[in-house]
C-alpha cells in the first residue's frame, strides 16, 4: 500500500486577498484576520484530495492533526494516520517542518502539501531534496516551481504518481520573496533550494512548454557543446542550480547543486566557493582567462543575483561580459513568454553593463538571443 | 448561411485492427502467379543468375503472408480510422494550409499518358511534362519576383536544406565560409528554418519576439555580424503576424554580408499581393502542397519549390528544365558544374508538380490574388466568430490583425478548469472534425491552438468548427473529466504515456524495431 503524506498550512493565502502580500508570521496573520480574511487552504487541499478518493483502498494517508490535514482527509471519508499532533490552535511553520520530518522518517511515497512559497521553504528546510514532494497552490506567493497549476491538477498528478503512471521526477526550484521588502514595493525573490517533484510538464507550474525535449536530452546537447569548446587553460566558474548541476555531472566534475564550483578546463579547482575564493582563484586583472557559466531561473528569468550572489559584481567585472555563457533548455526560455532575462547583482553599473542582448546556449550549436533587463 | 450540423452523435469506426505483420500466416499468398511457359523460361534464361552475387538475398524478405481479401479489408479499416481532408473541415491545421485539393487534378495525375511515363525517357519524348515544369517555373517567378526555381526538393524542409547548401556554396566561393557559420531565425518561424541549416552545418541563433509580439529588430542587430551566413525567416510568422519591417530585417543582414532566405512554405496570403524579391530577399520557397493546392498526402510526396536571384542560380541542383529558344524544345540540363549536386531522383515529385501547375493555371492571376484575400478574410471572420468561445484569446501582438492564421491560447481556461489544449484538441475528434494543431514545441504561446481556415472553407465550415469549440469550452467548466479523458468516440483513445513519443527507446518506425524495443521477440 502506498503512503501519502499530507500537510495543509491552513493559514496559507490569508494575507493575499487583503493586500498583505503573504502570511508569514503571527503578526501579519492577526492583521489578516482583522481585515476579515478566511482560511482558504483547507478547501484547496480538499479539491486536490478529491482526486485521490478513487484510490482510497490502495493509499494510506499519513497526516497532521486538526486542519493541518486530518480534518480535510476525514471530510472525504479517508481514515488517516496522524503522525504528528500540533499542540496549539494557531499552527506555525515549525509545525510544518516537524510534520515533514516525521513523514520523511516514516518513508512516505509522496508528501502532498497545501501552501505557498513559505510552506515550500519549510518543507525544503526540513527534508531537503530527498523525498518526493508536490505542492497544492494555496498561498499568496507562488514563485516556486513545485506546485500543480491548480489544486485539481495537483491532486491528479499525485494520483498518477501513486499509481505509478508517472515515475519520472525532477528538481523544481523553491523560491521565496522577502515579504517585508515586497510590502515595501520591492520584489526580491531568492532561490532556497530544490524539492524533488513528479515530472509532468503539463501539470506542474512553470513547465508550460508543451511536449518539449526532455531536460536530460537538452542537458546532454548543451554539455557536449560546452565540452567540445572548452579550453584546457581557461578557468570556468560554474554557477548554481539543477541545470548547472546536470552539466557538472556530464563534465565529470564533482560539483555542488546549490554552490558555485570552479574548474580549470575540466579539472575541479574549487568546490562550493565564496566570492573571495573565486577572486583568489582568478588572480589579478590580466591574469588567467575565465568564463562564467550560469543558467536562468525558471519562470522568472534571473541569471545573476538569485541563488548565486557569490558571482558578485567584482567577479563579473573581472571575467567580462563577453565571457559569460548562459545555458538553458529551450523550454525554459519559451516558458518566459517573451519576458526578458533579469540581473540584480547589487551594482547598478554592472547591471547596466549586463543589459542588452545575450545568447543563451540551448543545444549543440544552438542559441537563443534574449534581451537582458537590469 | 446554409445548414450547420454539429455532429453530437458521431461515432468513428473502431476496428481493433492488428498490424499487418501480426496477421501473417505462413504459406498464405494473395496471388499465385502461374508458372511461365517452357519456351519463355528458355528464352529468358537464368534471371537470378543475371544478378550480381552481392545483391542476391540469402533468405526471402520477411513480408506479411496474407490473402487478398484480408489485405483489402485491413487497409479499408485503417482508412476508416482516419479523419482526412476529404472527410471533414480540417481548417484547424494551422501552418499546414489544408485547402481543398481539386479532384480533377487527381484524374490528370492518374492519366496513363502521364502516369506511365518512364523516368529514363529521352527528353525529346517528354516535351509535355518539360513544358509543364518550365511554365510552372515562370508562374512561380512571377509570383515571387525571383529569377530561377528548382522543383526538385521533396518538401519544405528539403527546400530549406537545399537553400542552406546553396548559401554554403556561395560563401565558400567568396572565401568566407569558415568565418560565416551562423544562421539566424526567429522563434515563430517554422522550426525547419533552424533544423535544416543546422543539418547543413551552420550554428543557429534564434530570436525571441519583442514583448509586443512583433519580431525584434534590435535583437537581430545585436546578433548579426561577420559570422552571419544568412537569416532564414517565415513571414507571416506562425502567429499570423506579418512583420511590417521585413525590409529592414533584410537590410541589416545584407549590410553585414549575409544572405536572406524567406520561408514562404505557406505563402497563401502573399499570392498576388507581396513579392519576396521586392522585400529584398535572395532566396525563398513555396510548399506546393500548401500554397498551390496539392494534397499533403500523409507526409508526402510533396514539393518545395525553391527560388533564387540570378546570383545564386548557378548553384541550383541539377537537372534544371531549360528551353532552347531557337527550336522551342525543352531539355534537362545536367551540365551545371557549380551546382550543389543532385538532391532527388529524376524529376522530383512530377505528379505533385502537375497538380500544382493545374491548380495555378485554373486559378489564373486574379484567382491567385483572390486566394490571398479570401484566406485573410476567412481567418479574420473566424476569429470574430471565436469571440463567443469562453477564454480564447491570442497573445503576442494581442488585438492586432492576423493574416491567414492565428495562434490562440487556452491558458485562461486551463488555469480555471485544469483542462488544457491537448485535452480540447482530442475532444474535437468526438464531433467528427479533425483535431486542431496546437503548436511547434516548445510552446511559446501557452496552451496553444493554431487555426488556419484557408480560402476554400465555407462560412458553414467555420461556424461548425466554432460551435464545437464553444461546446467543448463550456464542457471544460461543467464536466471537465469528459474533456480530459477524450476522445470517447474516435478510433484511437487517449494515449496513456504521451512522453513515450519522444523517447527513442520506445518509438518504433518499423516492425523489427517494434519487436526489439517492446520485447516482442
Amino acid at each position: 500500500m502506498k503512503k501519502l503524506g499530507l500537510i495543509v498550512n491552513p493559514i496559507a493565502g490569508m494575507g493575499g486577498k487583503c493586500g498583505l502580500k503573504g502570511t508569514d508570521g503571527i503578526e501579519i496573520l492577526e492583521r489578516a484576520r482583522k481585515l476579515g480574511a478566511e482560511p482558504e487552504a483547507p478547501d484547496r487541499a480538499t479539491a486536490a484530495l478529491r482526486r485521490i478518493v478513487p484510490l482510497k483502498d490502495d493509499v494510506e494517508i499519513v497526516t497532521v492533526s486538526g486542519d493541518m490535514g486530518e480534518s480535510e482527509a476525514r471530510a472525504l471519508s479517508f481514515e488517516p494516520t496522524v503522525i504528528y499532533t500540533t499542540d496549539h490552535s494557531t499552527t506555525t511553520s515549525e509545525d510544518t517542518r516537524r510534520a515533514a520530518k516525521a513523514m520523511a522518517a516514516a518513508g512516505v511515497d509522496l508528501i502532498l502539501f497545501a501552501g505557498g512559497d513559505g510552506t515550500a521553504r519549510d518543507i525544503f528546510s526540513a527534508v531537503g531534496d530527498g523525498p518526493i514532494c508536490l505542492g497544492i497552490p494555496a498561498g499568496c506567493k507562488i514563485h516556486s516551481g513545485v506546485y500543480g497549476i491548480n489544486p485539481r491538477t495537483a491532486g491528479e498528478l499525485a494520483a498518477m504518481y501513486l499509481q505509478d503512471k508517472i515515475f519520472d521526477t525532477a528538481h523544481a526550484e523553491v523560491m521565496d520573496i522577502d515579504e517585508d521588502a515586497f510590502r515595501a514595493g520591492r520584489v526580491s525573490a531568492e532561490l532556497f533550494g530544490y524539492l524533488t517533484v513528479p515530472r509532468d510538464p503539463v501539470r506542474v507550474q512553470g513547465g508550460k512548454a508543451g511536449r518539449a525535449q526532455k531536460d536530460e536530452h537538452a542537458l546532454d546537447a548543451i554539455a557536449f557543446y560546452l565540452m567540445d569548446n572548452m579550453e584546457p587553460e581557461t578557468v570556468y566558474i560554474l554557477g548554481t542550480g539543477s541545470t548547472l548541476f546536470g552539466i557538472k555531472q556530464r563534465l565529470g566534475v564533482e560539483g555542488t547543486l546549490l554552490g558555485v564550483d570552479v574548474t580549470r578546463g575540466r579539472e575541479l579547482i574549487g568546490k562550493d566557493v565564496t566570492e573571495r575564493q573565486i577572486l583568489d582563484l582568478l588572480g589579478p586583472e590580466g591574469g588567467d582567462k575565465a568564463k562564467i557559466v550560469v543558467t536562468v531561473i525558471g519562470g522568472q528569468g534571473y541569471i545573476f543575483g538569485r541563488g548565486n550572489q557569490q558571482l558578485s559584481p567584482r567577479v563579473i567585472e573581472r571575467v567580462g561580459r563577453e565571457n559569460i555563457i548562459v545555458v538553458a533548455a529551450k523550454a525554459k526560455i519559451a516558458a518566459l513568454g517573451g519576458k526578458p532575462l533579469l540581473v540584480d547583482t547589487g551594482s547598478e553599473e554592472i547591471n547596466e553593463e549586463l543589459s542588452g542582448y545575450m545568447r543563451v546556449v540551448t543545444g549543440y550549436s544552438e542559441q537563443i538571443a534574449v534581451r537582458v533587463a537590469s | 448561411m446554409g445548414i450547420v450540423k454539429v455532429r453530437k452523435n458521431y461515432h468513428q469506426a473502431r476496428w481493433d485492427e492488428p498490424m499487418i505483420m501480426e496477421m501473417s500466416t505462413p504459406g498464405v499468398r494473395g496471388i499465385i502467379p502461374p508458372e511461365p511457359e517452357a519456351e519463355i523460361v528458355d528464352a529468358v534464361g537464368d534471371v537470378a543468375g543475371a544478378l550480381p552475387e552481392g545483391t542476391r538475398r540469402k533468405s526471402p524478405p520477411a513480408l506479411p503472408e496474407v490473402d487478398q481479401k484480408r489485405v483489402l479489408s485491413h487497409f479499408l479499416h485503417l482508412s476508416q480510422e482516419t479523419l482526412g481532408s476529404n472527410l471533414c473541415a480540417d481548417l484547424s491545421q494551422g501552418t499546414c494550409t489544408m485547402k481543398y485539393n481539386p479532384r480533377i487534378n487527381e484524374d490528370l495525375a492518374n492519366d496513363p499518358h502521364f502516369a506511365y511515363m518512364h523516368p529514363w525517357q529521352d527528353d525529346e519524348t517528354m516535351q509535355g511534362i518539360l513544358h509543364m515544369y518550365w511554365t510552372f517555373e515562370q508562374i512561380l517567378k512571377e509570383v515571387s519576383g525571383m529569377d530561377r526555381f528548382t522543383l526538385q526538393p521533396g518538401g519544405g524542409a528539403h527546400a530549406v536544406f537545399t537553400a542552406a547548401s546553396i548559401i554554403r556554396a556561395y560563401h565558400r566561393d567568396r572565401g568566407e565560409l569558415e568565418q560565416r557559420d551562423e544562421v539566424v531565425t526567429t522563434m515563430f518561424s517554422h522550426p525547419c528554418d533552424a533544423a535544416s541549416p543546422h543539418t547543413a552545418g551552420f550554428k543557429i541563433v534564434t530570436l525571441m519576439p519583442k514583448e509586443d509580439g512583433y519580431p525584434d529588430l534590435d535583437a537581430l542587430k545585436a546578433v548579426v555580424g561577420p559570422h552571419t551566413a544568412a537569416v532564414h525567416i517565415t513571414n507571416p510568422e506562425d502567429t499570423g503576424i506579418y512583420n511590417p519591417i521585413i525590409d529592414q530585417f533584410v537590410e541589416v543582414v545584407h549590410d553585414a554580408g549575409g544572405v536572406c532566405y524567406n520561408d514562404q512554405a505557406n505563402g497563401n496570403v502573399l499570392l498576388g499581393i507581396a513579392r519576396t524579391r521586392d522585400a529584398g530577399f535572395d532566396l525563398c520557397h513555396f510548399n506546393v502542397h500548401k500554397t498551390f493546392g496539392t494534397p499533403h498526402g500523409g507526409s508526402g510526396p510533396g514539393t518545395g519549390a525553391m527560388g533564387c536571384r540570378d546570383e545564386f542560380a548557378k548553384y541550383l541542383p541539377y537537372p534544371t528544365v531549360e528551353k532552347d529558344e531557337k527550336t522551342g524544345k525543352y531539355y534537362l540540363d545536367y551540365d551545371r558544374p557549380e551546382s550543389i549536386g543532385k538532391i532527388k531522383g529524376f524529376l522530383g515529385s512530377a505528379g505533385v508538380v502537375l497538380r500544382a501547375y493545374a491548380w495555378a493555371v485554373m486559378m489564373g492571376p486574379d484567382g491567385l490574388r483572390e486566394t490571398a484575400e479570401m484566406s485573410a478574410l476567412n481567418n479574420n471572420y473566424f476569429l470574430k466568430m471565436l469571440e463567443k468561445v469562453p477564454d480564447v484569446y491570442y497573445p503576442y501582438a494581442e488585438g492586432h490583425r492576423r493574416l491567414e492564421e492565428a495562434r490562440c491560447s487556452w491558458i485562461k481556461l486551463t488555469e480555471k478548469t485544469g483542462v488544457g489544449t491537448d485535452d480540447i484538441l482530442r475532444r474535437v475528434g468526438d464531433f467528427g472534425l479533425q483535431h486542431y494543431w496546437s503548436s511547434h514545441h516548445p510552446w511559446v504561446v501557452p496552451e496553444p491552438m493554431t487555426l488556419e481556415p484557408c480560402e476554400t472553407f465555407s462560412i458553414e465550415d467555420l461556424e461548425e468548427y466554432a460551435q464545437v469549440l464553444e461546446i467543448i469550452a463550456k464542457e471544460a467548466y461543467d464536466d471537465p473529466e469528459m474533456v480530459k479523458n477524450a476522445p470517447h468516440k474516435c478510433a484511437v483513445h487517449k494515449r496513456a504515456a504521451e512522453e513515450e513519443l519522444d523517447d527513442p527507446d520506445k518509438w518504433a518506425t518499423t516492425w523489427k524495431a517494434y519487436q526489439r524495443k517492446h520485447g516482442k521477440k
